[in-house]
């Protein structure tokens, strides 16, 4: 039960002060005590700075489900852990560990595996449990995480904590089986479907068994919960405070997505999802009361690679089958590399603290002048924690949100979900409109290059298009645009007045 | 007497491993039940497994042809009310 510290170390329930302002600075988990904080440093899924260094990548083994939410189809993956509309092709554990120690030689910094569905990994024990255990045997420097709707958790935590599993998370959208009853239609449940108020009130009485159980016994806990407008919006507040009672250690909000052509029931009812100011608006609320990560893209459960890249092409089964991995070779290698990560985030670390404070000096030799207000900026990256990818060629933005106390990290966003990412899909003018629309709410948008058209029309939309910082990691850069304008007095008038910074 | 997977299974595999009376095969272009294996769970289980887990209406069909999951049965809406609930739904 040591974990509860981290309720208490995040402050009394509302009273926190992690919406922007307090200094606290740019590591939302500095709270967490140091060996939950050792666990995570190199996990992308859970540190902000990991995840643009290290890669995770998940494998499809478990197809069946059991129980229906109102914004999964199931002909796809499972929605809870991925996004819609992507059919992954269904391995056998053995082609899945293959397949594991293939990527690990190839790309050394995949340090996490995950089991994430298609349907519900805990649904289907024996090829979840059985993947994890060749996996846990053969390359022990991989870190195992698995999610779950929660049903068949309670029943099943002896056996993960049997492999050794490090993290789970379990989705988790309400507490309240009124609620429940509006996202799930139904369970399957001691062998019959169970509907209605009931299939929630179980689901939700599994769920939090199952999240105690995982915590009693050391295991890091991660909840996720999908933002409903309208059913679960306020209700998620609740539910991030009882998350935090019982010892989650981090609570991460995803965005409804619901499109009549997923096929899905909200979808084809016309549910609406959250915009970004409602989703920041409640992450907001929630980071009051336990670390929020905000760093979560929705990655698809089959995806190999960093940061929204996928890889999984070169790791198809027939070409992974001709090879012979010889993983410990792999794995020093792998331990080298990772080694150079280290120092290189270490001396990242140095820097950027030089850069706060010196914003910070800057405030301070003008006292008489109100606190400028912060400015949110996008970042065109591919990982590596640095400014490098032509804006043309990116399918998501990390967005920032600079102050004059810090850097803070705020969230990702993407700009074509079902878009394959290549030059192929859909005309430019509709994908860069689009895009501008996703980039709403910021006023630049950093990135390497940015050819003469969108420029153009980045500025008539009021987001100005910064290509000055190429490859310099990623804060600084951030710290350095917002003192520029900062100098220019571009961030004395009130929130949303300014919107350009040339003419 | 005996089930029936017809057309528009989506192979989730959800009924496979439930079924005990090992009737169930993956098959293309969607999951079938061997006829002469299922016992439509009669010994085993109140209800019939396959259909009491399977996530598409219309798709499992009972001895007599019926579907087991007609339409509405799983989103938990009766069709006849799908408009007054969208609308509701539209209002979020
Ligand atoms: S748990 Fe996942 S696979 Fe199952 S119904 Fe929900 S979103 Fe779909
Ligand atoms: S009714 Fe029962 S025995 Fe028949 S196929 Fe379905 S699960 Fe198997
Ligand atoms: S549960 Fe239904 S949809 Fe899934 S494989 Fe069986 S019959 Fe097909």
């Amino acid at each position: 039960m040591e974990l509860k510290v981290i309720a208490d170390a995040a402050g009394a329930p509302g009273g926190g002060c992690a919406s922007s302002g307090c200094g606290a600075g740019g590591d939302k988990l500095a709270h967490l005590p140091e060996a939950i904080r050792a666990k995570i440093n190199n996990h992308p899924c859970f540190s902000e700075d990991a995840h643009h260094h290290y890669a995770r990548m998940h494998v499809a083994v478990a197809p069946a489900c059991n129980i229906q939410c109102h914004y999964c189809n199931r002909k796809y993956d499972c929605s809870n852990e991925s996004r819609p509309g992507v059919v992954s092709e269904v391995l056998t554990p053995e082609q899945a560990v293959k397949k594991v120690i293939a990527v690990a030689a190839a790309i050394p910094q995949m340090t996490v595996l995950g089991i994430a569905g298609p349907g519900d990994p805990l649904a289907n024990p024996q090829r979840t449990l059985e993947t994890f255990r060749q996996l846990s045997e053969n390359a022990p420097d991989i870190k195992l995480c698995v999610s779950t709707n929660g049903l068949a958790l309670p029943g099943l935590v002896d056996e993960i904590c049997k492999h050794n599993i490090e993290h789970v998370t379990i989705t988790i959208n309400c507490v309240d089986p009124d609620v429940g009853a509006k996202i799930y239609p139904w369970i399957f449940w001691n062998n019959r479907r169970v509907t209605g108020r009931k299939a929630a009130e179980i689901l939700i009485e599994q769920q939090q068994k199952g999240l105690e159980m995982l915590v009693a016994r050391g295991v890091l806990v991660k909840v996720n919960s999908v933002l409903i407008p309208g059913v679960n919006a306020e209700h998620l507040k609740e539910v991030s405070r009882v998350v935090k009672a019982k010892g989650a250690f981090l609570h991460n909000v995803m965005p409804l997505i619901a499109e009549p052509e997923h096929g899905t029931f909200y979808g084809m009812m016309g549910q609406r999802g959250p915009t970004n100011e409602e989703l920041s608006a409640l992450q907001d609320a929630c980071a009051g009361d336990m670390a929020m990560m905000r760093h979560c893209r929705q990655c698809r459960a089959d995806a190999v690679g960093m940061l929204g890249e996928d890889r999984g092409d070169e790791f198809t089964l027939d070409k992974i089958a001709e090879q012979d991995v010889d993983y410990a070779a792999a794995m020093a290698r792998r331990a080298e590399v990772h080694a150079a990560i280290e120092a290189s985030r270490t001396a990242q670390r140095r820097q950027s603290s030089e850069t706060f404070v010196s914003i910070a000096a800057l405030t301070r030799r003008r006292p008489a002048r109100p606190e400028p207000r912060p400015v949110l900026m996008a970042v065109a990256t591919m990982g590596g924690g640095v400014i490098n990818q032509h804006f043309g060629h990116a399918r998501e933005f990390l967005v920032y949100e600079a102050s004059t106390n810090d850097v803070r990290f705020i969230g990702h966003r993407k700009v074509d979900l079902y878009c394959s990412g290549d030059e192929t899909c859909g005309d430019g003018e509709s994908v860069l409109a689009k895009t501008i629309r996703v980039l709403d709410g910021c006023e630049v948008v950093l990135c390497s290059r940015i050819g003469y058209e969108p420029w153009g029309q980045l500025e008539a939309a009021g987001i100005v298009p910064n290509g000055e910082h190429a490859m310099e990691p990623i804060e600084d850069a951030v710290a350095a645009v917002y003192r520029e304008m900062d100098e220019a007095g571009l961030l004395d008038r009130p929130d949303g007045a300014m919107h350009r910074m040339s003419a | 007497m005996a089930f029936k997977i017809i057309e528009g299974c989506v192979n989730c595999w959800a009924c496979l491993p439930l079924c005990p009376s090992e009737a169930i095969r993956e098959a293309l272009p969607h999951f079938m039940i061997d006829a002469r294996a299922c016992t439509e769970c009669e010994g085993d289980f109140a209800d019939p497994q396959c259909a009491s887990i399977c996530p598409i209406e219309g798709v499992i069909l009972d001895g007599l042809g019926v579907p087991v999951n007609p339409p509405g049965s799983l989103t938990g809406i009766p069709p006849d009310r799908w408009a007054e609930i969208r609308t509701q739904i539209q209002a979020r």
